[in-house]
């Protein structure tokens, strides 16, 4: 269990999972890593969660849809939003990072392997359509602030790779 | 109020702020559609930093102003950004040398904040660095492109470096605030900053093969509020919606 799923009352982790990131459907929150804590605490749950990007506009809306989907499970809450320890893409658990590249977007690699990749052009990532390794660098920033734009030299095709952060 | 606290955070906020406002005007006008993208990225970086520290701000604060009011609702006056992030887009090379000779800072400073004994300032900065060295690696490696690129590159690179050499000094300047949090651990000395910045800053410009100004005439001001005349242009656009209609929300 990694360090941001350590407070969470195991009530409300099948309410959470339902909860995803608006850019990345197929990611719960829960698999994204940034609930930190879930607690009832005098029949409110209080929940904090940590930003991915500090202006991920994101987060305002999953900081929204956790409170509704509490209310729908008949709980009231607090969310808070917390910056230390600030999240990491080791938080995305493995099935986070499955449901990531079976959306077309390739997880984050180790932090060494991230910078040689985008810093000196080693083709490292696989691309998520082919799985060839011959992927080039299009841009260091894509479509989101978390997202590194990429492009398969094999097939041909664009997609985004998740930084290392 | 915790005055120099409240100023301390004002001055660190409005560089990203008004920085992340020069980005975002090319949001539609890069060169390329990579580098727009790039460009806007790192303005929303900058603006979702702005959002914590001024969250921060308000907290200090203690009354009822909100992040947008001092987003917003400041004069020309009040803002403390550097003037080296208040330059204009004059063109592509104008954008990525400011870019440049401001991330070098910020990175280091960053670096610097993560050891404040203030613990929201640490975390602030603790979440800030990941994203900033992305701002930086990608600025850098454009000062080299174009400064290594086609003799029109270069030549672009080189004027937008020297016009902008006479804002770095002002980077290491202390304000009162500044002295009194550095008293307290709160804040970053950055005198002790120049020598390491202008050490990184030469390196990268010598391997980009561009020369290093050696003006001695530095522009100071930005920190106390004294500004060069882009700013209230800046202003203008930057707080249109709350001027035109006040207390507007999304």
């Amino acid at each position: 269990m990694n360090k941001t799923q350590q407070h969470i009352d195991p009530i409300l982790i099948p309410i959470l999972e339902q909860v995803s990131d608006p850019e990345i459907p197929v990611l719960s929150i829960m698999d994204m890593g940034v609930v930190r804590s879930a607690l009832i605490i005098n029949g409110v749950v209080e929940v904090e969660i940590t930003p991915t990007y500090s202006g991920c506009p994101a987060m305002d809306v999953i900081g929204d849809d956790i409170e509704k989907a509490l209310k729908n499970a008949n709980y009231d809450s607090r969310i808070d939003l917390i910056l230390h320890p600030a999240w990491t893409t080791d938080w995305i658990t493995p099935i986070g990072r499955k449901a990531l590249e079976e959306y077309g977007i390739a997880p984050p690699l180790e932090a060494d392997a991230d910078k040689e990749v985008l810093l000196n052009g080693k083709r490292l990532i696989n691309c998520t359509n082919c799985r060839s390794q011959n992927t080039r660098l299009v841009s260091q920033f894509g479509s989101t602030a978390c997202k590194a734009l990429f492009k398969c030299e094999d097939c041909q095709e664009p997609f985004d790779y998740f930084k290392c952060l | 109020m915790k005055e120099n606290l409240y100023n301390y955070i004002l001055g660190i906020a409005d560089n990203s702020l008004i920085l992340g406002q020069r980005m975002g005007e090319l949001c539609g006008h890069g060169p390329s559609l990579e580098t727009d993208i790039a460009c806007t990225n790192i303005s929303l970086d900058l603006l979702g930093q702005v959002r914590s520290y001024f969250q921060y701000a308000v907290k200090i604060a203690g009354d009822d102003r909100t992040e947008d009011d001092i987003a917003m609702l400041r004069k020309e006056r009040d803002y403390k950004n550097v003037l080296l992030v208040e330059q204009p887009n004059l063109n592509f090379a104008y954008t990525i040398g400011r870019q440049f000779l401001f991330d070098v800072y910020h990175l280091a400073f960053l670096a610097e904040l993560q050891k404040s004994k203030d613990l929201t300032l640490s975390a602030i900065a603790n979440k800030c660095i990941k994203e900033v060295s992305y701002h930086e690696r990608f600025s850098s490696d454009w000062v080299k492109r174009l400064g290594d690129g086609t003799s029109e590159s270069k030549e672009k690179i080189q004027e937008a470096i020297n016009d902008l050499w006479t804002y770095t000094d002002e980077l290491f300047h202390q304000t009162k605030a500044d002295k009194a949090m550095v008293l307290e651990s709160v804040g970053v000395d950055v005198t002790k900053l120049k020598e390491d910045y202008y050490k990184r800053v030469k390196d990268l410009l010598e391997e980009a093969t561009l020369k290093i100004p050696d003006s001695k005439w530095f522009q100071k001001g930005g920190k106390e509020g004294i500004h060069s005349e882009h700013l209230g242009y800046l202003l203008t656009d930057l707080q249109y919606m709350q001027r035109t209609y006040p207390n507007m929300e999304w």
